[in-house]
């Protein structure tokens, strides 16, 4: 019988390719496999991150080509260190982390846990709630603007009428003390269901039995929640917590549409500000110190919560 | 009916239900409202109060697709009647059609970037993806890790090289410099999806393949290949949506021959401020096919979604 297949894939398989493939070995077969991938991975990222670092020293600008390109050692770093506008920066992106991730976790682990008592249809309104975190930010974030816009956008209306507050006398995008907020809700209502998806796994691998055994010892469902379903979440909803984390850290495109940093610059997170400097001000050697601070920041808070993660996941 | 200790009561499952009912409809709005809008004549789009209950009208994909110019009355009435319906919808306040949008142009760019790069992110993703499951990678852990952190730069920190890069190599708001970038970007995701899909399929098929005489090669493709493909097409939606979703490299990187729709569909203004049916009908277009593909294939996505971190 296997002769016949070996048959039939020979006379599929041109002699001459045949022959040269199977003289393959496995390792050489594994590097061409893999080489393709690592090529474009440093080539598209390695290089250039090696290049930003290489700018980071030095003081040059796209828009000046012409000029000489001074090595500068470490200005463009002390440079931002002390910048008061840097530290203003990093305010607004640090209540923009604390706020999403916060209510991200809470919304979407209550709704896993509701989602989990399977209820019918439960399975189609899962669907729908996870739909806004499938489409374009950028596209996203700008019809809000228009859902945001005083008396005639539909949020404004809406509050208005839940609380009696007249709609044309806020502006979610237009004042200070609100546009933190107006980003933290948007932000809230595309990626909660990401949060919510993986709590949702994390209380699907629960075994029922340990659950029943607890029943037998007599434990009440209070104590059930503190004791098992808490501690077997937690290692996904502290994955859940990196993964948003990483993200909104690197928030752009979605903030950039809604407020663009502003008013003023009190929702400029990292990335607009570093765009800013880059793409209007086109400092680049700056810049690029400014893009080396972020990563080596994400990089390093990130190894630092996965050994966590870890110790977490062990016990 | 068995029943078991662990099994929710009915009154738990009413309320679990209503909760997340009354929060899906809370969170289906908006995205409602953006198909409505599409429909809503510029008036109605910002009357007060917001109006549920509106006389359709096809203004805002009018004018997602055609350029027009104030006409006065005497040009007009030389035209002639208007010959077409759309035609009509522009006459009607005293405007006439000059010629086609850019809309089409970019929703193209975005066809072709976005299933472009899925392409090659697959075929060199699922490559090496393979390789890594079943050869001995040196410094296979660091490898894997190295591609996961790609993940983790801001795309703006990596922009200003790139944007460099492309300006020397002449790729700049270009279709294949747009691909190029995709693939890289998406690689990290279709290498460590495929790659958990693939440690699924027992090593003892390929094994049985081999002894029966089959090379490596076809023991890949038609050993491997068949086994991991809902997983391979559930990754490639992914690395789909991410293309077509994506906003801060294309807006760098792109102005005019290559741009794509997200960075186009807000920059579409009407005469007087932003034209919201417009820019509406254009979200619309973009977004829904998203958002089928979503409800369609959401047993597969789940996955994709978390990153294959979470295990079914």
């Amino acid at each position: 019988m296997s002769r016949k297949v070996i048959d039939h894939a020979a006379q599929a398989t041109p002699p001459a390719v045949a022959h040269r493939i199977r003289g393959l070995s496995d390792r050489a077969i594994a590097w061409i496999f893999v080489a393709p991938t690592i090529v474009l991975l440093l080539a598209i990222n390695v290089f250039p991150l090696i290049w930003t670092v290489w700018l980071s020293f030095t003081n040059y600008r796209v828009n000046r080509p012409n000029k000489e390109v001074e090595f500068i050692g470490l200005r463009n770093y002390e440079r931002i260190l002390t910048d008061s506008d840097t530290w203003l920066t990093m305010q607004a992106t640090a209540h923009f982390l604390v706020w999403t991730i916060v209510l991200q976790v809470l919304i979407g682990f209550s709704l896993a846990y509701s989602i989990n008592k399977k209820f019918k249809g439960n399975d189609l309104w899962t669907t729908i709630i996870v739909l806004p975190m499938m489409l374009s930010p950028a596209v996203v974030g700008n019809f809000w603007t228009f859902l945001y816009q005083p008396q005639i956008g539909l949020f404004n209306y809406v509050i208005a009428f839940i609380t009696g507050v007249d709609p044309s006398s806020f502006s979610m995008i237009g004042e200070v003390s609100l546009a933190p907020w107006a980003i933290v809700i948007v932000d809230t209502w595309m990626w909660t269901p990401f949060v919510m998806l993986i709590c949702l796994a994390g209380l699907r691998s629960i075994p029922d039995s340990i659950y029943e055994a607890a029943e037998c010892d007599r434990a009440s469902k209070w104590r059930q929640f503190w004791t098992i379903t808490i501690p077997m979440v937690l290692p996904f909803l502290m994955l859940a917590v990196l993964f948003r984390g990483i993200e909104n850290f690197k928030m752009f495109d979605l903030v950039v549409q809604l407020t663009g940093g502003g008013p003023g610059s009190v929702t400029e997170l990292t990335s607009i500000n570093l765009k800013r400097e880059a793409f209007e001000k086109w400092r680049t050697g700056f810049a690029s110190a400014y893009a080396v601070i972020l990563f080596v920041t994400v990089f390093g808070l990130a190894s630092i919560y996965v050994k966590a993660l870890n110790r977490v996941k062990a016990r | 009916m068995s029943y078991s200790v662990t099994d929710p009561s009915l009154r738990q499952k009413w309320g679990a239900g209503i909760l997340v009912i009354t929060y899906a409809l809370i969170t289906l709005l908006p995205l409602v409202w953006i198909v409505a809008t599409g429909f809503k004549s510029p008036a109605d789009s910002i009357a007060y109060p917001p109006k549920i209950v509106f006389q359709p009208s096809l203004e805002g994909y009018v004018n997602l697709f055609t350029t027009q110019t104030r006409a006065s009355e005497e040009t007009l009435k030389a035209l002639g009647e208007p010959t077409t319906w759309y035609d009509k919808i522009v006459r009607a306040k005293n405007m006439m059609i000059a010629g086609p949008s850019r809309f089409p142009e970019r929703f193209f760019n975005s066809v072709i970037i976005g299933f472009g790069s899925t392409f090659f992110a697959i075929v060199l993703g699922t490559a090496a993806a393979y390789a890594f499951s079943r050869f001995r990678v040196p410094l296979k852990d660091d490898l894997l890790f190295f591609i996961l952190s790609t993940r983790m730069m801001p795309p703006i920190a990596v922009a200003i090289p790139i944007f460099l890069m492309f300006r020397h190599l002449g790729l700049s708001d270009t279709h294949a410099g747009m691909i190029l970038l995709y693939t890289a970007v998406n690689l990290s995701l279709s290498v460590w999806l495929i790659n958990g899909f693939i440690d699924e399929i027992p090593i003892e098929y390929e094994e049985a393949a081999l002894i029966d005489g089959y090379t490596r090669f076809q023991a890949f493709y038609k050993v491997v290949l068949p086994q991991a493909a809902t997983g391979i097409a559930s990754t490639a939606i992914f690395c789909l949506i991410f293309a077509w979703n994506e906003y801060a490299f294309a807006v760098l990187l792109t102005s005019g021959n290559a741009q794509t729709a997200p960075p186009f569909i807000p920059t579409i203004i009407g005469v007087g401020g932003q034209d919201w049916p417009a820019v509406a009908a254009g979200a619309t277009l973009f977004l829904l096919p998203v958002m089928i593909f979503t409800i369609l294939l959401r047993k597969h996505l789940l996955r994709g979604i978390t990153f294959g971190a979470v295990r079914k």
